[in-house]
């Protein structure tokens, strides 16, 4: 099979057949029926590997990959017990689903709103947010002198119930102590690190 | 021998513990089958469609354990429908009406309803184990009517089966006087079981050596459990969560150090990695570790806990362990002698897998390793032949590449020759799995040298019959053979039937055999049973047309010829 260089739909459609063979095996009327199948398209490039042996332009390039190929799934494939396929599965659901919330409240603000934690990345991410939620800017960090230029800074409360200022801790960190986050006001934050 | 009486003729074969070395003994001569079948306690029955009840309770009237496997191998990968077959029922049933004493019953890839169960927990008096592994059908209602009336149970062990769970009452019908249990694993079930009913009868069971609990058992619980039972030799941890801080937590740490038998620990399912330091203390005894689905623990705290296990015989993992993962494995586990590496992204091109220089690795730092479940991004031939230099011990070497077809990441070419080197080098292999990009030539490796196989599983290799020939003409101990979307026709199909009935079975699904080929193949040989699944009506359109490819054929010897509960897709030819 002819290495696809440019962006080929049919070389990514999920039919019957091998990679390479002619659309016309779709059609039922004939005696001899297909019952191969199409592989998972791994690597565009892995497609026509069963046919040659002489692989000489199967180049890895993982990195070049043109489209993401979708991930077709060929029953029996991996050979893995539905069992197990069933309990990894069940528990990435788990783990994207249940989400971190905790409530974040502002000072002066009339009502507390609710985050997910686990959507963002780090602290760049979460700020971001929090200043658009809450329509404020939280300025610099740094870590000798916390948040430079703004009225407001954000804090959190941790494990233990004490008072902390949001990015001292690496991320992870930060993840697994963080209760609920407030956003503090200029006047109140004195010896939080607020140098306003 | 002849002139001793067959007391002492029993009293020998007692030695024999070995099914294969009964059944030899049994075809010497009509007077040893005579008293080897009359003494013969444990029966092994490999594919359930093979024999009749009738038939086997009449042979072995003293009969007390009897294992059974029903559905094929790729069962697993859901390649045989649900309704296919493999019904425990009349076994049972036909147990019941004899005066078998059953009291051991093991079970593998069969369907067990709970009405099965059940009848089992009543008319056995004497019931004292049963094994469940890869069943479905039945509900936690017949494990209740099983705790509630198997008066002397020591063993209930359920293996990755498909079970409703209804409630954790079953737990609850262990009555007050049972206290015969040794061993009780229920890992597999989903749902709550009641924590005070499960402590009480830990209490209450001082010959208690194994426990593996499920997900919804908290670790305050365990802390409770390990208190009484701390002559445990198999641990299989429920929800492995608390608050380091807590006093549950350093509690248990304390507990944990009394449990000085633990030698094989698993479970897992959920856990803190920061609860982990409290087996630190037990790692070093322990001869089998099963993180396989621990997805909670990796990076440095997987590592952390595999650099304490020094005395690790079995270790299965989850495939993020990585490369350098395995470079510690090799340098801590000297011991080992069976490693399962799985996919914990099956669908997926993991960023975290392994490749051909863990393996390598393991190679190295475990010579005594023997078997082997390696899924791994990708493979090489030097690597293989490193390992068969490294391993010439390997009595199962299953491969794994995640993509089938992939050749050697390095040069391109077929995996053929590190294959080859595996089975060149390991004399005693007795099963192999292949995958990545594989000609005929691997195959004609594999006739050639490897002498002991028994069992081979293929899937997406060869270029044609040759390959399939190969195998059949050379592994002489062959007796189970998988096939899956190979190149192989009728030729190679239909050129030694009498083959298959040294053999215990056949599959073959999306290769090129066709209806006239297995239509021939029944025709010839009346003591197999041939069986084409025709699922989604396949092959309705033209049922006489005998050109058409078949998808699935599954043929076994059998003593009993078709079996009359096949449903409708299952055509018997």
């Amino acid at each position: 099979m002819a290495f696809d260089k440019e962006l080929n739909l049919e070389a990514t459609e999920l039919r019957l057949g091998l990679p390479g063979t002619k659309e016309s095996e779709k059609q039922p009327t004939i005696a001899i029926k297909s019952n191969k199948r199409a592989l998972p398209n791994f690597n565009e490039e892995s497609c026509g590997s069963k046919e040659n042996s002489n692989a000489s332009h199967l180049i890895q390039k993982r990195d070049q990959e043109i489209a993401s190929p979708a991930k077709a799934q060929v029953v029996g494939w991996p050979p893995v017990r539905s069992y197990r396929k069933n309990c990894l599965q069940l528990k990435k659901m788990e783990a994207e689903a249940a989400g971190m919330y905790v409530k974040v409240s502002m000072d002066g603000a009339p009502y507390l709103r609710k985050i997910d934690l686990k959507v963002y990345k780090g602290y760049p991410e979460l700020l971001k947010a929090l200043e658009e939620m809450f329509k404020f800017s939280a300025g610099e960090y740094s870590e000798r002198e916390g948040y430079n230029g703004s009225e407001f800074v954000p804090t959190y409360e941790d494990k233990d119930g004490d008072w902390m200022l949001v990015g001292d801790v690496p991320w992870d960190m930060f993840l697994c102590s963080c209760k609920r986050l407030r956003i503090m006001k200029g006047s109140e934050a004195k010896g939080l690190g607020c140098a306003v | 021998m002849n002139y001793f009486p067959d007391e002492v003729l029993e009293h020998v074969f007692d030695f024999l513990t070995s099914h294969r070395d009964r059944n030899a003994v049994s075809l010497v001569c009509s007077l040893w089958y005579r008293v080897e079948r009359f003494s013969r306690q444990r029966v092994f029955i490999g594919n359930c469609y093979a024999i009749s009840p009738e038939k086997l309770i009449k042979r072995f009237p003293g009969l007390k354990s009897l294992t059974l496997k029903g559905k094929h191998h790729f069962a697993d990968f859901n390649l045989v429908p649900y309704d296919w077959g493999g019904y425990v029922q009349p076994w049972i049933e036909a147990l019941a009406k004899s005066r078998i004493g059953l009291e051991e019953l093991r079970l593998k890839r069969m369907v067990v309803s709970d009405e099965s169960l059940e009848l089992l927990s009543r008319s056995f008096a004497n019931f004292k184990a049963l094994v469940l592994v890869s069943c479905e059908g039945f509900t936690t209602d017949g494990l209740a009517a099983i705790a509630a009336n198997c008066r002397f149970l020591r063993e209930l062990d359920l293996q990755e089966n498909e079970i409703d769970d209804h409630s954790g009452h079953w737990l609850s019908c262990f009555p007050d006087s049972c206290t015969s249990l040794t061993s009780l694993n229920f890992a597999c079930l989903k749902g709550e079981i009641n924590s005070a009913s499960l402590e009480r009868l830990v209490a209450r069971s001082p010959n208690l050596r194994s426990l593996r609990l499920n997900r919804s058992v908290p670790l305050e619980t365990l802390q409770k459990i390990l208190v009484q039972a701390p002559l445990l030799v198999d641990l299989g941890t429920g929800s492995y969560v608390h608050d380091p801080d807590s006093e549950t937590y350093n509690k248990l740490k304390t507990t944990i150090l009394t449990c000085k038998s633990i030698r094989n620990l698993s479970g897992f399912l959920e856990v803190d990695p920061r609860c982990l330091p409290a087996i630190f203390p037990i790692c070093l005894n322990l001869t089998y570790l099963n993180l396989s689905y621990a997805a909670g623990i990796h990076g440095s705290e997987l590592i952390k806990l595999i650099r304490r296990c020094a005395k690790l015989q079995r270790l299965w993992i989850l495939d993020c362990i990585g490369d350098k993962g395995l470079e510690v494995v090799a340098s801590t586990c000297n011991e080992l002698q069976e490693l399962r590496v799985f996919p914990s992204d099956p669908l997926g091109i993991g960023h975290d897998a392994v490749t051909e220089y863990g393996l390598v690795a393991i190679s190295i730092g475990c010579p005594k390793l023997h078997s082997l479940l390696y899924f791994c991004q990708q493979m090489t031939n030097a690597a293989l032949i490193t390992v068969a230099r490294n391993c010439p011990n390997f009595i199962r070497f299953r491969l794994c590449i995640l993509d089938p077809t992939k050749p050697d990441a390095v040069t391109m070419q077929p995996l053929d020759d590190g294959f080859g080197a595996i089975v060149q080098s390991c004399k005693f292999l007795r099963r192999l799995s292949l995958t990545g990009l594989l000609t005929d030539q691997v195959f004609r490796y594999i006739g050639m040298y490897a002498e002991q196989l028994e069992m081979l599983s293929v899937a997406f290799a060869g270029n044609s019959d040759k390959g399939m020939l190969y195998v059949l003409n050379g592994c002489k101990k062959l007796r189970k053979l998988e096939i899956m979307d190979c190149p192989f026709g009728n030729g190679a199909l239909l050129s030694d039937a009498g083959k298959y009935e040294t053999m215990r079975s056949l599959w073959m699904s999306s290769c090129e055999i066709t209806l006239s080929g297995c239509k021939t193949l029944a025709k010839m040989m009346p003591r197999l049973n041939v069986e084409i699944i025709n699922e989604h009506d396949q092959m309705e359109i033209c049922p006489e047309d005998d050109g058409q490819r078949v998808g699935k054929l599954y043929l076994y010897r059998t003593l009993v010829g078709p079996r009359k509960d096949a449903p409708e897709f299952v055509w018997n030819l």
